[in-house]
């Protein structure tokens, strides 16, 4: 009898247990469809954050109603109902596998080419990973290193925690609420992301990348990134992955902020492989991203290197604001679009300090039916003397249905100033083709090697491991698109 | 080795080889000349496969295998090599990348294991060696900035490389001063085997002062006219190709 009655105390705990905590969790981590006040005051409560951020994020979301989705862009933009969409998701647990026999072969398939390892693929495909193979430990130690340096890397949402005056002084320093329509969506509802802070004088050891941040959650569709490099400090950064990715959500509205005080240098580097949609141009990620950096400081410099051969809609163009005095910009491209894709990428650079330099070397691959643009915008203030700007935007077409288009601006204030831009559409050509044929190398390597050197500029300024990802990912996007 | 049988090629609509016969053997050179637009570089391309070529008629026998209906690629893998005329620049891509991936397919194909990185550069210095290549071949582009002498040597640097058992040379000495012209002769020569044939295609007699043919045809509007040993050459030299012209005629 008492055996019985404990049983039946123990049943109902644990069901009880079972059904409150299970449910009670659905509801409260999914914030109610579309966005309103309440939506942004449910999003910072959530993340616990403090009241400043609260005001940010309102003020933003008041700014974001006021204005209007820009229309510019040489893209062809399906109609976005804002208020179908669920802002904030607790982070969701990828479904395990058990074994990569229930991945898709495609994906698999894909993986091999990029020649990931099959623990990597494990990992990448959400099946459940050896413990010994787990990067725990690696990342432990990575961060060990980082905090005896003094470097801060972690989420955005410990940052807001932990250092609420860094993420309070440089928060939308670079890219202000009311920058963009999608700026501002973003400062409002931006769920997590990543902050650096390399402190005076220190060399971070190591390319960071949010592959060896502790707590990698699902930062899900409006990411936020900080970087701040202090005095005399240098870091590199690397942003995504060249692995396939998919996500359930389609819009993606990022912000990536960077501030480069006096002889400073920031790397930034991304590969952004987003899920570009079928051959018909079914799904696939609209990608409206934000990135700036400022040289605030003399002799600083950020460089942005980029590889885009994902994504649906890629409106993005990574900007540098040259401030301090000497202080150097440069932006490495290569945008590869197939199928159905369209792209409409470049970079700003504003000159304000004197001597500022930047470069922008700009490479785009086009295939299929897809669009692919470059915009650029080179402005010289009025006081920034003697600065200079070289700007180089080629073309490559694969077919005679895809478009490369280019739209340089350009806006010079001050006489001294020496502004260059080169620009050259070229395809490649059946003689090329046949060369490579006839020494034995098939189409699909053909097309991969004629890409590559025609993309290797770009392609040299990425971190070593990431290059070699990235001439393969290359390959891989224009696979199908001759012949 | 390689036999050709009532082969009629057009492009775009225009036959431009008619029935045209060829036969060589295992370790044979043959020379095939004749004046611009008899059909030499368009036979060359459709040995090789290349795509705008119409072969309406006819086959082509490369070790006992039809092979009309087989990619470039895997022709050249088979052995069959095209010494370009015009070579074509790759920017970006280096010449080691470009022997490298075309070796390692090359070997793919034949099942034989990949050279290490360490064997291939080895290759390749030793077959720069041979056509006296001297500077750093190996870090250039394709071709890109190569002077005109500097391809033909590429050309037959590569040729060394991949060591095929048939080798068409597209007018390689066209445009060549007479040291670039020897470099690429010895280069031929060198690579001579017992088992391999070459078919050497020029519009002048002096290669042939370097390398010498088992066998002269004349090529014009689209069929060999005439055939025969290595004076046949030395004659059309002196006589220039209208006696041949006048002879059809007559």
């Amino acid at each position: 009898m008492e055996e019985n009655e404990s049983n039946k105390i123990i049943d109902e705990v644990t069901q009880t247990e079972y059904k409150y905590g299970f449910t009670s969790d659905v509801e409260m981590d999914m914030a109610k469809i579309g966005l309103t006040e309440e939506t942004v005051r449910f999003i910072s409560a959530k993340k616990n954050e403090p009241q400043f951020m609260l005001d940010f994020r309102l003020k933003a979301f008041e700014k974001w109603k006021t204005m209007k989705q820009p229309e510019w862009a040489h893209l062809d933009i399906p109609p976005i109902d804002f208020q179908e969409i669920i802002y904030y998701a607790a982070p969701k647990k990828k479904k395990e596998l058990a074994s990569l026999e229930e991945v898709d072969p495609e994906l698999l398939e894909t993986f091999d080419k990029l020649g990931i390892s099959l623990d990597e693929q494990k990992k990448l495909s959400g099946v459940a990973v050896d413990a010994v193979f787990d990067s725990v430990s690696v990342k432990t130690t990575f961060q060990k290193t980082l905090h005896e340096k003094g470097i801060i890397f972690c989420s955005f949402s410990e940052a807001v925690q932990n250092h609420p005056e860094l993420v309070k002084k440089y928060l939308a320093s670079v890219v202000p609420i009311g920058d963009n329509y999608y700026a501002a969506l973003n400062s409002a509802v931006f769920s997590d992301g990543s902050f650096c802070y390399i402190p005076k004088g220190v060399k971070c050891p190591m390319e960071l990348s949010t592959y060896f941040r502790i707590n990698t959650a699902n930062t899900g569709q409006f990411e936020r990134t900080l970087i701040i490099a202090d005095e005399d400090s240098y870091v590199s950064y690397m942003e995504g992955c060249t692995a396939p990715q998919r996500d359930e959500n389609q819009l993606h509205a990022a912000v990536v902020e960077i501030v480069a005080m006096k002889n400073a240098e920031v790397k930034y580097s991304t590969v952004q492989n987003w899920y570009p949609g079928n051959k018909e141009g079914k799904g696939g990620i609209y990608n409206f991203v934000t990135k700036r950096g400022i040289c605030k400081g003399a002799n600083a410099k950020i460089s942005w290197t980029q590889v885009e051969t994902g994504s649906a809609i890629t409106w993005k163009y990574p900007s540098c604001i040259l401030k301090g005095d000497n202080s150097v910009a440069e932006f490495y491209s290569v945008a590869v679009t197939n199928n159905h894709q369209q792209a409409d990428t470049g970079s700003k650079m504003i000159h304000i300090g004197k001597n500022t330099k930047s470069t922008i070397i700009s490479k785009g691959i086009s295939a299929g039916k897809s669009q692919n643009s470059y915009r650029g915008l080179v402005q010289v203030n009025k006081f920034a003397e003697n600065s200079r700007n070289f700007s180089q935007c080629d073309s490559l077409l694969l077919g005679d249905k895809c478009g490369a288009h280019t739209f340089p601006y350009i806006k010079v204030e001050n006489t001294t100033a020496v502004v260059e831009h080169e620009a050259t559409t070229s395809k490649i050509s059946d003689d090329q083709l046949f060369y490579c044929n006839q020494r034995g190398i098939d189409m699909e390597s053909a097309i991969g090697l004629i890409v590559n050197g025609y993309a290797k500029e770009v392609l040299n300024k990425l971190p070593m491991e990431f290059a070699v990802e990235a001439q393969k990912l290359l390959s891989i996007s224009l696979e199908g698109s001759v012949g | 080795m390689l036999s050709i049988k009532n082969l009629t090629v057009s492009i775009e609509g225009k036959e431009i080889l008619k029935n045209f016969n060829l036969e060589v053997k295992e370790g044979e050179v043959h020379a095939i000349m004749g004046p611009n637009g008899s059909g030499k570089s368009t036979l060359a391309s459709a040995i090789a496969g290349r795509e705008d070529y119409d072969v309406s008629e006819g086959e082509i026998i490369y070790k006992g295998k039809n092979i009309l209906e087989m990619p470039v690629e895997d022709r050249a893998r088979e052995g069959i090599f095209l010494g370009f005329q015009y070579p074509v620049e790759i920017p970006g891509v280096s010449m080691t990348n470009f022997m490298r991936t075309a070796l390692n397919e090359i070997y793919k194909y034949k099942g034989k294991e990949p050279l290490s990185a360490g064997a291939f550069l080895k290759l390749m210095e030793e077959k720069k060696e041979l056509v006296e290549i001297h500077d750093k071949l190996a870090n250039r582009s394709v071709n890109q900035g190569f002077s005109g002498g500097e391809k033909k040597k590429n050309e037959i640097f590569q040729m060394a490389m991949i060591d095929p058992d048939l080798a068409i040379l597209d007018e390689t000495d066209s445009g060549l001063d007479i040291d670039a012209l020897r470099i690429v002769a010895n280069g031929v020569n060198a690579l001579k085997r017992a088992n391999n044939s070459f078919v050497v295609i020029t519009h002048y007699q002096r290669l042939l002062d370097y390398i010498v043919p088992d066998v002269v045809h004349v090529l014009y509007n689209g069929r060999i006219v005439k055939s025969g040993p290595k004076e046949l050459a030395l004659e059309l030299e002196e006589k220039g190709y209208d006696w041949i012209k006048n002879e059809i005629a007559g």
